[in-house]
């Protein structure tokens, strides 16, 4: 079970109250994470990552395990406490603007 | 009785404000999507109840909302709760926020870039919908103006959308260059006489117009004078705020550009300026009284390097001419201290018999006039800032 924590207007937008939580087979990456996703929650398709290019939206981070995943690969796997569902996988609102 | 119900977007919500005829007393529902900018909402004229959505965020990117019972309450096209999430094939639905360009080599060009602010060629992005427009006839059918500029049109209700490519791939696309707020299409007007004629705008490309469905098109843009552009009377690259025209004369259309305001009687083949005696012909929304179509609304804008309006005084303007000779329509309105703007997007007209006139501003109030613009009052004053205002009068 992966745990998944959405920032507050996506969980508006997906309809949760908390953190949601996924069963995912084989690797556990970015890109299996946000199929995953993706496909439970279809409205959040295209507001972390592009449509098309699957490249995340620039005001959009991703945390685990107090580390900026950010910049890791989509295919780099994720740590094992984010596998196993004793750490959630962040994604975040980078704070921004004015 | 009749009713009104002026659909508001704001950078943070929605929302709804409706009253009877009388247009006294009016009811605020809102903030619908609370913290996201809407762009716009318009409704289907054909179904009044049927109402879309443009809700965007640079953080999380485009959502298409809609709504069938006016407004209370919305859902995204094809992703209606408790449905299934998935299509029969197993792929993800969610398709209604998919604005992806055509660069087919079928459907008109691979066209992949224009041109950026220093002149060098850059990739298309989508980023946002700046417009609206459902169609006259079908509440199914809404054309989508998007930034970076392109026309999108779905067919469903909102739950797919596809690129009518032939506008971005008739020949001028690669000179369209970004005005400051962005390369965004933010005007469609729909021919109510000829189905098959659509007219839009682009900042900052110009005006365009195509008479097969959207199939090819042609820039229309004869007669601007822009000097702020290596060729003040080039083909394309006038930053073009909006057009308006009135349903019952089609081929009249009336303009706001960035400097000057315009008017053609010939379907756009060729524009003459009417900014008589306006005290500044900058601007950003132009109108047009819905049972006089010689008569035009606009609010002058200091300049454009200052947005609010000259002395601090918020004037519309209404010429009952077709333009060159405008008259201040004041009463009701700050005539000391005001600073405001009013977007492109944030004036519109009802149809009752005493045509109401209602503006949005930057500073969060909707002022509204019941009698054609001799007196205006504000319906609401503190709302975020106004982004766009639509109105529908309902039986």
């Amino acid at each position: 079970m992966i745990r998944v924590v959405l920032p507050a207007h996506l969980r508006t937008l997906a309809n949760v109250n908390s953190e949601v939580t996924l069963e995912l087979k084989g690797a556990v990456t970015q890109r299996s994470v946000l199929d995953a996703l993706e496909t439970r929650y279809p409205m959040l398709s295209g507001t972390i990552r592009d449509h098309v290019t699957k490249q995340r939206r620039p005001f959009v981070r991703f945390f685990a395990c107090e580390q900026d995943m950010s910049l890791e690969g989509p295919d780099t796997p994720l740590p094992n406490a984010v596998a196993s569902g004793a750490e959630p996988f962040l994604i975040v609102g980078a704070i921004a603007g004015g | 009785m009749s009713k009104v119900r002026i659909l508001v977007g704001t950078k943070k919500g929605a929302f709804i404000l409706t009253s009877d005829g009388k247009r006294a007393k009016w009811d605020v529902s809102g903030p619908h999507f609370a913290g996201w900018e809407i762009y716009h909402m318009k409704g289907s004229p054909v179904d009044p109840n049927r109402i879309y959505a443009s809700q965007t965020s640079s953080w999380f990117g485009q959502v298409i909302q809609r709504s069938n019972d006016g407004g209370k309450t919305w859902e995204q096209p094809g992703t209606r709760p408790g449905e299934s999430t998935t299509t029969p094939d197993g792929m993800p639905m969610g398709e209604s926020n998919k604005f992806v360009y055509d660069t087919s080599p079928k459907n008109g060009k691979p066209l992949t870039t224009h041109m950026w602010y220093d002149g060098t060629q850059h990739p298309w992005e989508f980023k946002r919908v700046w417009h609206l427009e459902p169609s006259l006839t079908d509440p199914d059918t809404v054309y989508a103006g998007v930034e970076d500029a392109a026309l999108f049109r779905t067919t469903d209700g909102g739950k797919t959308w596809h690129e009518l490519a032939g506008l971005r791939g008739h020949g001028t696309g690669p000179q369209w260059q970004p005005g400051a707020g962005g390369m965004g299409l933010h005007t469609i007007l729909l021919d109510a006489k000829d189905p098959k004629r659509i007219y839009i705008a682009i900042s900052a490309a110009g005006t365009f117009r195509t008479d097969d469905g959207g199939k090819t098109w042609q820039p229309i843009n004869q007669g601007l004078k822009s000097q702020y552009i290596p060729d003040p009377n080039a083909e394309i690259g006038h930053c073009v705020y909006r057009i308006a025209m009135h349903p019952s004369r089609p081929n009249v259309l009336f303009m706001q550009k960035h400097w000057d305001v315009m008017r053609s009687d010939n379907a756009g083949k060729s524009w003459h300026e009417i900014s008589g005696n306006l005290p500044t012909d900058f601007g950003f929304p132009i109108e047009v009284h819905a049972h006089e179509p010689e008569t035009v609304y606009v609010v002058p804008i200091k300049s454009d390097s200052e947005h609010y309006p000259p002395e601090g005084k918020l004037r519309v303007y209404r010429s009952r001419t077709g333009g060159n000779e405008w008259e201040a329509l004041t009463k009701g309105l700050p005539q000391r201290d005001c600073y405001v703007n009013i977007l492109r997007d944030a004036m519109a007209v009802d149809s009752l018999d005493a045509c109401g006139i209602y503006f949005g501003t930057t500073g969060g109030q909707v002022y509204a006039s019941t009698d054609s613009g001799d007196s205006w009052t504000a319906v609401v004053r503190d709302l975020p800032a106004v982004l766009s205002v639509e109105v529908q009068t309902l039986p």
